[in-house]
């Protein structure tokens, strides 16, 4: 190896003694350790980055509902009965994707299919009630247009429902993946996002629902 | 997702078919050179939309017997109709923006350099990476094609302020061409965040042995800002188009007030407001200046300090004012509503947040004045672009201090002295850094030289050129004239501009044609260029470490290792005047021992968990 070089760098002490290799770098094998920590993967950082995008959309919905609900025109609309309904599946949804990922930590991939199987289900069973709740509103004469709380009802719950259809291909993807692996780890490398973003799915849902009809 | 893709990184020496390898690529120097050059197609047209509202403003009532032909519907007689007028100017200022300047230069440069300077392989999700470049072509095609429907292009400014966007029937280009320029910029809008979040992840996740975050090149940072800045402020516009869309199709009332008549008819919408499509516009809209301006700040310190041969001054400065304009940038979006009725104490907080602006600007510009501080300058047509572009920052920006103040800019406000502003400070510095950056880091693209000739020639013009159309609309403005107005003789006080128009026009021309050397000298180099070496510049940074043009999978067997800053410029006691960032530094490297430090390096990644 070549002579070591003087160099001119500015920097805080380095985090080891002057005996051990190059420190530096997060990634994988760049922290210059023997034994690299494992750091989140890039699906988990990809997750947590598109949950904040996802977060900021919403905001700026949610900026616009509270400015628009100064201005003239604000109706209240009836609060369809079945967004219980809808709400429940959702928390048992989420309930049963951790059941899976508990099976999954124990090395029961059976188990951890159904479980996702079930989430997913579940899931469906969200989108068919808030399909249902905007058939209710329908039927009570309450369309998009008819005041601006209607239509801030049907964006939010319509945006939210298009998060959630990407929600249910992760699902699926996850299913399918657990059932081609033999492997636990793998399993739960692919869960886990997926379990974040599930989960974040249904607190955005309880905030929308908090938002539309009790703020 | 994450499994699947180092799978394929492991095994990366495979032949592809033409198809897969220069079409739908999932590697990120050809997506990169993917999006470069479609930005340079669209910069083409966006240009030659701004020589036509050039002739119309400096010729009023001029004959365009030629673009008659290709925009029949846009001309009547031989004469440019208004509603024409105003589509080339909201084409023009949506195409330069987002088409041109963000695609080229954080889908362009980021995609080709983060894997190659952070010492990775590929993008953390290379088919998301493609899938990003695959939004933009038909992007392209929807706005493009607005110009051939009924109505024409939309014309509600780049802005696109309703009620004139939200209405279908307030002017021609409110119909369907309103509605395809905010479906082609959803699309865009979808390619960015994938774009982002992919370099975001990439950086922080798959920098090489011993790149540490704080020796990342300024590049990488400035690009890493930028896709933070993209992520937290495009979906704010994709709510606001979403909303906007709703207003025009589906009968809501988020942005149109109640009581309006337009051609006679009531509006049957009440009570939206349209402000706040203001703020909500100008919340993406600020810090999108930032995301054009950053990438070439990043750049503009690689190359200064490569070609001044000298490390870059203040390294952790340069940084932290990087992070210092991106969180300012989401703080100052009202300086540009300040007639919009805003509460005057509002406007003064806005004010000020905008001052605090200079501060970390006038620090990048100290910086980068003493890199260039008795360095041993190299004038490559780089050099000449980053000098250049710190030239044009400093003239666009100090008017952005006198635009901050809202007694001023009330005055001020859509007239030619904004668009003098922001074209100086946002689109010439960020062209001249865009500039800059290919023609360094073209040999590293194509394996070619440019020619340095044409390089400094086109420097040249364009850098007196750029000056010439631009810094006379401050007096054109100051003197009143409004932005977007389609010509001086409507009004008897602005027909004195008329031969300040005609200058500015004949100086615009000046500027186009030159860029045409540029565009003859970018091909005939791609193809009959001299050969160039792997590390044509003498430069510290990973990718010259790379061949020129690097191979698929950018490092052969094993990742470089990383040892030092991206800086080591003419250190004292070493022969060379650059030490490149994989030179060990200490005789720590050899106490590990060459046989494990190879055998470290030779592991495929995705093995080690």
């Amino acid at each position: 190896m070549a002579a070591p070089v003087p160099t001119i760098e500015k920097r805080p002490a380095p985090p080891r003694g002057p005996e051990g290799p190059p420190e530096g770098g997060r990634g994988r094998g760049g922290d210059g350790e023997v034994q690299p920590v494992t750091p989140a993967t890039p699906a988990k950082v990809f997750v947590w980055l598109f949950v904040g995008t996802v977060i900021v959309l919403f905001a700026a919905f949610t900026a616009s509902y509270l400015a628009r609900r100064a201005q003239s025109g604000w109706t209240e609309i009836p609060l369809p009965s079945v967004l219980w309904l809808s709400t429940g599946v959702l928390a048992v949804s989420s309930g049963a994707l951790e059941w899976a990922r508990h099976q999954g930590r124990r090395g029961r991939l059976a188990a951890m299919r159904r479980g996702l199987s079930a989430t997913l289900v579940l899931g469906v069973g969200f989108l068919a009630a808030q399909v249902v709740a905007w058939r209710q509103l329908v039927s009570a004469g309450v369309y998009l247009s008819t005041n601006p709380h209607s239509s801030f009802f049907y964006l939010l719950t319509g945006a939210h429902g298009l998060h959630l259809l990407g929600g249910l291909a992760a699902l699926s993807y996850t299913g399918w993946h657990v059932y081609r692996t033999r492997d636990t780890a793998q399993a739960l490398a692919t869960a886990d996002p997926t379990a974040t973003y599930w989960h974040f799915l249904g607190i955005l849902w309880l905030y929308l629902f908090v938002l539309l009809f009790w703020v | 997702m994450a499994v699947t893709h180092e799978v394929a990184h492991a095994e990366h020496e495979h032949p592809q078919s033409f198809w897969k390898k220069y079409i739908f690529s999932q590697d990120h120097k050809i997506i990169g050179i993917q999006y470069l050059m479609t930005s340079l197609f669209m910069a083409l047209i966006g240009g030659f939309m701004a020589m036509l509202i050039r002739m119309q403003l400096g010729f009023p009532g001029l004959k365009f017997y030629w673009a008659q032909w290709l925009f029949p519907g846009g001309f009547s007689g031989d004469q440019m109709k208004p509603d024409f007028y105003l589509a080339m100017v909201t084409m023009h200022g949506t195409i330069m923006v987002f088409f041109v300047l963000t695609t080229a230069l954080s889908g362009g440069f980021g995609n080709f350099l983060i894997p190659l300077q952070i010492g990775a392989r590929d993008m953390a999700f290379p088919w998301l990476n493609m899938m990003s470049y695959w939004l933009y072509p038909p992007a392209i095609l929807i706005l493009l094609g607005s110009f051939f429907v009924t109505g024409g292009a939309a014309s509600a400014g780049w802005t696109a302020y309703p009620p004139l966007s939200a209405l279908r029937n307030a002017v021609p280009g409110s119909q369907l061409g309103q509605t395809l320029w905010l479906l082609s910029l959803a699309l865009l809008i979808v390619a960015f965040l994938f774009g982002s979040l992919n370099y975001i992840t990439t950086i922080l996740n798959l920098r090489t042995r011993g790149m540490s975050m704080t020796r990342l090149p300024l590049t990488i940072w400035a690009l890493f800002m930028t896709a933070i800045l993209m992520l937290l402020s495009f979906p704010v516009l994709l709510a606001a188009a979403i909303m906007l869309l709703f207003d025009r199709h589906l009968g809501t009332s988020f942005f149109v007030p109640g009581g309006l008549i337009v051609g006679g008819v009531p509006v049957s919408h009440t009570g939206g407001d349209p402000i706040l499509w203001q703020h909500l516009f100008w919340f993406l809209g600020h810090p999108e200046v930032y995301v054009l301006i950053l990438p070439p700040m990043g750049i503009v310190s690689e190359v200064l300090s490569t070609n001044g041969r000298k490390p870059i001054f203040g390294y952790f400065f340069m940084i932290g004012s990087i992070a210092a304009i991106a969180i300012l940038s989401f703080l100052v979006w009202g300086h540009h509503m300040f007639t919009s009725g805003m509460d005057p104490l509002l406007g003064t907080a806005f004010m000020t947040t905008t001052l605090i602006i200079a501060v970390p600007s006038a620090i990048k510009t100290f910086n980068w004045l003493a890199t260039l501080w008795r360095a041993k300058i190299r004038f490559t047509s780089a050099t000449l672009f980053a000098v250049g572009f710190v030239s044009l920052f400093v003239s666009g920006g100090l008017t952005g201090i006198f635009l901050a103040s809202p007694a001023i800019d009330i005055h001020l406000q859509d007239t030619f002295f904004v668009v003098g502003h922001f074209h100086l400070v946002m689109a010439a510095a960020a062209l001249f850094g865009l500039f800059a950056g290919a023609y360094h880091w073209f040999p590293k693209m194509f394996g070619r030289m440019m020619n340095e000739r044409l390089g400094k020639i086109h420097f040249w013009i364009t850098f007196v050129a750029i000056y010439a159309t631009f810094f006379p609309m401050y007096f054109a403005g100051t003197a009143g004239m409004m932005r977007r107005i389609f010509s001086t003789q409507q009004y008897q006080f602005l027909q004195p501009l008329a031969g300040l128009n005609a200058f500015i026009s004949i100086a615009a021309f000046g500027l186009g044609v030159a860029q045409l050397i540029f565009a003859y000298n970018f091909l005939y180099s791609a193809f009959r260029g001299p050969k160039a070496d792997a590390n044509p510049w003498q430069a510290n940074t990973l990718e010259w470490q790379a061949p020129s043009p690097p191979p698929h999978g950018n490092w052969g067997a094993t990742l470089p290792v990383v040892h030092r800053w991206p800086y080591d410029y003419s250190v004292p006691g070493v022969e060379e005047d650059y030490v490149p960032q994989t030179s060990p530094e200490r005789a720590a490297d050899t106490v590990l021992g060459a046989d494990e430090a190879a055998s470290l390096q030779a592991k495929p990644r995705g093995e080690e968990t």
